[in-house]
């Protein structure tokens, strides 16, 4: 349901409940009213006509017929108030025109009663003159009294019905105005490409909307942020796969030129080096999508199956360049996404592998204890130079010229923030040493990080 | 026609440095900032192929500095940056061409080609020496009505001395030429190619200067 349509039915309920009981309590006040004021004049009109008794101005045994009350026929509330003189003895002594045959009340003592007579109900006060040995009764229809409550309600649900409509008007406009700016709103936001990610213009708001205008500004921003990053990735990816791609096509065109075996055969030989690494370059980047990826539950595994299985991947490259890959027992489990852990290794024992001169020695070893693992990858390289060694972790940011893509740190240094770990670079003599902080067991990724 | 290359990636270094030699330019590859600077101030070079990102700074910034330094030598800027915004600024910065990675071979030849000869103060394409015409980008020539054909060899050793006619030319200069195609020249090879040419050219288009070198008759001999 909409605000609008919500606001309009609360506000139009809530008028006419405020409006129904205003009149239940006027109807209610105004019959006590006027029955306070009929029941007054009954007994004033009864005592009246006792007295005129009393003064012998009627002479009860002469007033054998009844005496008349004139009253105009056309008044709205002709009262028919009506009486009857009985004597103590029971006799009907006389009665006004229009009063019923029947005695109008049984009760004996002075006071109010109400009877039904014929079927109409009748308010009847008596007034008992001992003195004169009379009752008289005096009578008012219960009708007529009914009667001129309802058209003082009527009175009033009249204009109100008049009324409502307008109200239900005026208030529906009242809430489009409100809601106005709201619609500005969805309005400026409909119109929006799906790139821009400026904030919303900022004239004067209504201080309801200023949060939402605010918090929308800070998620614009924030997409902004997110897809300037894609996009750096992505051009930089681009670029980075122009260069080996022109290296390919140089060499193809060697290839076909070559006049001799000898240049073709090495322009064959650099293409088939290039294409190795252009793999490589592009396995890095889907995994670095990966590692940034949601959804890597932890699993339970040994470490030393997963070093094993990085080292059996990564053989080729070893002996391709007459290396020697030693790895210390680890007879740890670990519980952590086996996904990020290996694309870590993998990386750290493959940048050990490229920087490591032929003849050389890649060292895998860990040591854990209850909440972590420490695990170190050294070689006999050159090291990562002092200069980037700050940098190591940036995506493109290469160690040594023309070896590697510049993404093998990257790729690790986001696994590891993932897994909850940390990556520390030291320089050993000669070599470099990486080690790897993990703990055993944690919580499924996604939890860790604000994803 | 020797050709500095400064370029990071070794496959693609290598493939223009062989490449170039194939097209009959000298071609020597650095792939630092700082190793070209060197290589730039020791000078020799008619021309640099010189790609933007590199390890220890950008090419841009060394292109900048060249200019400032009042270095006219032509500039043809290889990278992997190739929007028409990059272009400009590769130009404005006083690049003389600018090429996208990836390139065609024939392509950087013919601009190569065609920055050195501006760079020479010549128009025409060809060079032309008594009764020789050749077209570098054809590898052909065309001598008292006849059409030519030379191996990319034959042509790289003639091209070199025909740039400079008469200025006699080492051996070792002119094995420097074919060094690279195949890794190494054998210790005859440039007296092999010569041969050749003579008897294509005729015996005595080319003279041995003996005990230095070689080099192109004067005009009418």
């Amino acid at each position: 349901m909409s605000i609008r349509l919500r606001l309009i039915l609360t506000l139009l309920a809530a008028t006419v409940a405020v409006w129904l009981s205003a009149i239940l309590w006027i109807q209610h006040s105004t019959r006590a009213k006027v029955e306070d004021v009929l029941d007054a004049r009954l007994a004033e009109s009864a005592r009246m006509v006792s007295s005129l008794l009393a003064d012998r101005r009627i002479d009860v045994a002469d007033a054998s017929d009844a005496f008349k009350v004139p009253m105009a026929e056309d008044a709205t509330y002709s009262s028919q108030l009506t009486c009857q003189i009985w004597s103590l003895s029971g006799a009907l002594i006389g009665q006004s025109s229009g009063a019923p045959e029947a005695r109008l009340s049984e009760g004996a003592e002075t006071g109010y009663a109400f009877s039904t007579i014929d079927g109409e109900r009748w308010r009847v006060y008596t007034v008992v003159n001992p003195a004169l040995g009379v009752r008289v009764m005096v009578g008012d229809s219960v009708a007529v009294r009914d009667r001129l409550v309802r058209d003082v309600i009527g009175g009033l649900l009249w204009p109100a019905a008049i009324v409502l409509p307008g109200l239900a008007a005026l208030i529906w406009i009242g809430i489009a105005g409100g809601l106005a700016p709201l619609d500005r709103l969805a309005a400026s936001l409909r119109q929006r490409g799906a790139s821009d990610f400026s904030p919303l213009p900022a004239g004067p708001a209504p201080a309801d909307l200023r949060p939402v205008r605010d918090a929308l500004n800070g998620l614009f921003a924030r997409a902004a942020k997110r897809r300037e990053t894609e996009r750096d990735f992505t051009a930089f990816a681009a670029h980075e796969l122009k260069t080996p791609l022109a290296g390919l096509k140089t060499q193809a065109w060697i290839a076909r030129k070559a006049e001799d075996d000898v240049t073709r055969g090495a322009a064959l030989e650099e293409i088939e080096t290039s294409v190795t690494r252009t793999d490589r370059l592009v396995r890095q980047l889907l995994e670095l999508t990966a590692v940034e990826g949601d959804h890597l539950p932890a699993q339970v595994f040994g470490l030393g199956e997963i070093v094993s299985e990085v080292v059996r991947e990564l053989e080729a490259l070893a002996s391709g360049r007459d290396l020697k890959i030693v790895i210390e027992p680890m007879p740890e489990d670990l519980s952590v996404p086996r996904f990020l852990l290996h694309a870590a290794i993998r990386n750290v024992v493959e940048n050990a592998l490229l920087a490591s001169p032929p003849g050389g020695i890649v060292r895998i070893g860990a040591i854990c204890d209850a909440g972590r693992c420490r695990i170190e990858v050294s070689d006999t390289g050159p090291g990562i130079p002092e200069a980037i060694r700050k940098s190591a972790t940036d995506r493109f940011v290469r160690g040594r010229a023309g070896v590697g893509s510049g993404l093998g740190l990257a790729i690790v240094a986001v696994a590891m923030e993932r897994l909850g770990g940390t990556l520390d670079l030291m320089p050993e003599c000669p070599g470099q040493l990486v080690r790897l902080t993990v703990p055993r067991d944690i919580t499924p990724a996604g939890g860790r990080r604000g994803r | 026609m020797r050709v500095l290359i400064v370029e990071d990636d070794a496959v693609l270094a290598n493939g223009l440095v062989v490449g170039l030699r194939l097209g009959g330019f000298g071609a020597d590859v650095v792939h630092r900032v700082e190793d070209a600077r060197v290589a730039l101030a020791g000078g020799g070079f008619e021309g640099v192929v010189l790609d933007i990102g590199l390890p220890d700074g950008s090419g841009m910034d060394l292109l900048v500095e060249l200019r400032r330094a009042g270095n006219a030598v032509p500039i043809l800027l290889l990278t992997a940056r190739d929007q028409v915004a990059d272009r400009v600024a590769g130009l404005d910065h006083g690049a003389d061409d600018y090429m996208g990675k990836p390139f065609d071979m024939d392509e950087l030849s013919a601009r190569l080609r065609a920055l050195l000869r501006r760079g020479e103060g010549r128009a025409a394409p060809g060079l032309a020496w008594n009764g020789l015409v050749i077209d570098p980008g054809r590898m052909t020539g065309r001598m008292d009505g006849r059409d030519l054909r030379f191996s990319a060899r034959e042509f790289a050793i003639l091209h070199h001395l025909m740039e400079r006619p008469g200025t006699i030319r080492s051996k070792g200069e002119l094995e420097e030429r074919l060094y690279g195609w195949t890794g190494e020249v054998e210790s005859n090879t440039v007296e092999v190619h010569v041969h050749k040419l003579r008897a294509k050219l005729g015996a005595g288009f080319i003279e041995t200067v003996r005990g230095v070198g070689y080099r192109v008759a004067p005009e009418g001999s």
